[in-house]
């Protein structure tokens, strides 16, 4: 369970987050969804600890991350697994050897199943036999799936998604897509997804939660968010520049 | 103009704290040793047998040009064999530890940053620290055991092949009786003067790569920033070394009683 408590963020004199509150269950599939540059990727990266609140609490399993040091967090971070909006892929390394790198590092694998362990990953998301290829040669939808691979790998229990779709064509979207409800509902992993592509919310999440102005504006389940007829969430959610143009009036 | 100046020396002392926070870090880890031995080896590659071009050739040239520049002044005053001596404890003492740490922090320091600068703006540190790897075991750790073996085996072969240039130019080149030549150098080296300049090899060693990776690891973002944390890792690196040096010629000076 992951648990945020009024948390305050700025960068230098600029505030990102003020104040924001929210409560993602085990098991839970949650979407974050909000304006670019609202500060979405800025919360996720304080639920596995990436940044450091100026004010207020993040939670993991009851326990306060906010203030650990990057040792202690070490220990909190192995039941996360991130895929990042460029894939951030270690480029010096081979498909194989991204996706091996968490099992390598633990030391507690053989050889033999630390391969086996990685095919099984790759084909979990259909990338089988690219084992030997460098991140250069795949493209954005592949890398971001070898990210995805690294990611499930060593079977966290809570996945954060950066904005998973994000610069890429509609088919590998809805492919992405296929791929988080897979590794949600074979996995049982709870699952925090980043994203301003409406479509790809609706398909992954079971509570959705919109961030704006610094705060978590909305929340609730998919139907009934999706159905609301608050004027800033219609706005977001149709996708218009101007809330008087929204859809439902 | 006091603002700036207020700016600049908090800037530098904030500097200063962080480097000083990842020294500490990288001798935690150090104690506990989280790096693996292939990546340890792959630096150690990289650092030393990468930069034998490098150093084979500002070796040899200082060694030539110290030995003939020696022997315009000695030849004046009849001591031509005492040539090969000077230039050893010089080699030894001072250019050949000096001159391959700046060198090495051209070659190596600048790479280390431009690597470990590029991993922090396409997020490949922040996707480590998601990996549950701490930064400075993977990175800082095997670079610095690399640079403080590396450095020093590469200084004493910039000696071995600056003396022997040096030898091949005086017999060769400028006619000194090679005899006496060689019986001079070994009574005004000693083995001492080989010991100051691995010990100042292996303080370089330290200063280069934790310069390197600090400058990596907290560069500014975009391209712009990988180049500005490249360059000011080789510009602070070499400045570290040179000033370091002096103050090191005084402590070994002192300590084996030349002072």
């Amino acid at each position: 369970m992951i648990e945020v408590r009024q948390l305050q963020r700025s960068f230098g004199s600029q505030k990102i987050l003020d104040g924001v509150d929210l409560r993602i269950e085990t098991g839970e599939s949650a979407v974050i969804i909000g304006r670019s540059g609202g500060g979405k990727s800025v919360l996720l990266k304080h639920l596995i600890g990436l940044l450091q609140p100026d004010g207020g609490e993040v939670l993991v399993d009851g326990e306060s991350i906010g203030r650990m040091n990057e040792r202690q967090l070490l220990r909190v971070r192995e039941k996360f697994g991130m895929v990042f909006q460029g894939a951030a892929l270690f480029d010096s390394m081979t498909v194989e050897e991204n996706v091996a790198f968490p099992l390598e590092r633990k030391r507690t694998l053989t050889a033999g199943e630390v391969r086996r362990r990685v095919a099984h990953a790759l084909e979990v998301v259909d990338l089988p036999g690219t084992e030997k290829k460098k991140p250069a040669e795949l493209s954005g939808g592949m890398r971001k799936r070898v990210g995805l691979a690294r990611a499930i790998v060593y079977e966290p229990q809570i996945i954060l998604y950066d904005e998973p779709t994000t610069g890429l064509d509609p088919i590998v979207s809805d492919s992405i897509d296929n791929l988080i409800i897979r590794v949600r509902d074979h996995l049982k992993v709870t699952s925090v997804v980043v994203t301003h592509d409406m479509r790809s919310a609706r398909r992954v999440g079971n509570h959705v939660f919109m961030l704006h102005e610094k705060k978590i504006y909305a929340n609730g389940a998919p139907e009934e968010f999706f159905a609301s007829q608050d004027a800033i969430v219609r706005q977001f959610i149709d996708g218009v520049a101007d809330a008087d143009d929204t859809l439902i009036k | 103009m006091n603002f700036l100046a207020g700016k600049w020396f908090s800037d530098w002392l904030e500097g200063l704290g962080r480097i000083a926070m990842m020294t500490r870090e990288t001798v935690l880890s150090l104690l506990t040793f989280k790096a693996r031995w292939r990546d340890l080896l792959y630096q150690i590659y990289f650092i030393g047998i990468k930069s034998q071009s490098v150093v084979l050739v500002t070796g040899a040239f200082t060694g030539m040009v110290l030995g003939a520049q020696t022997y315009f002044q000695f030849h004046k005053v009849q001591m031509d064999t005492a040539t090969l001596a000077v230039v050893g404890v010089s080699m030894c003492d001072e250019l050949g530890p000096v001159l391959t740490a700046l060198m090495v922090a051209g070659r190596v320091g600048a790479a280390i940053a431009a690597e470990i600068g590029t991993m922090r703006v396409t997020e490949q540190i922040d996707a480590l620290r998601t990996l549950a790897t701490h930064p400075v075991d993977y990175l800082v750790v095997p670079r610095l055991i690399a640079t403080h073996i590396a450095l020093p085996l590469l200084t004493i072969e910039a000696i071995a092949i600056g003396i022997g240039s040096c030898y091949l130019v005086g017999v060769y080149l400028l006619g000194i009786d090679p005899a006496f030549l060689w019986e001079d150098a070994k009574i005004y080296t000693h083995d001492i003067d080989l010991a100051i300049g691995v010990v100042k090899a292996f303080i370089f060693g330290g200063i280069i790569a934790l310069i390197a990776c600090y400058k990596g690891m907290t560069c500014p973002m975009g391209a712009e920033g990988v180049g500005r944390a490249t360059t000011e890792a080789v510009v602070y690196s070499s400045i570290t070394i040179l000033i370091c040096n002096f103050f090191l010629t005084l402590i070994i000076g002192k300590l084996v009683g030349l002072m």
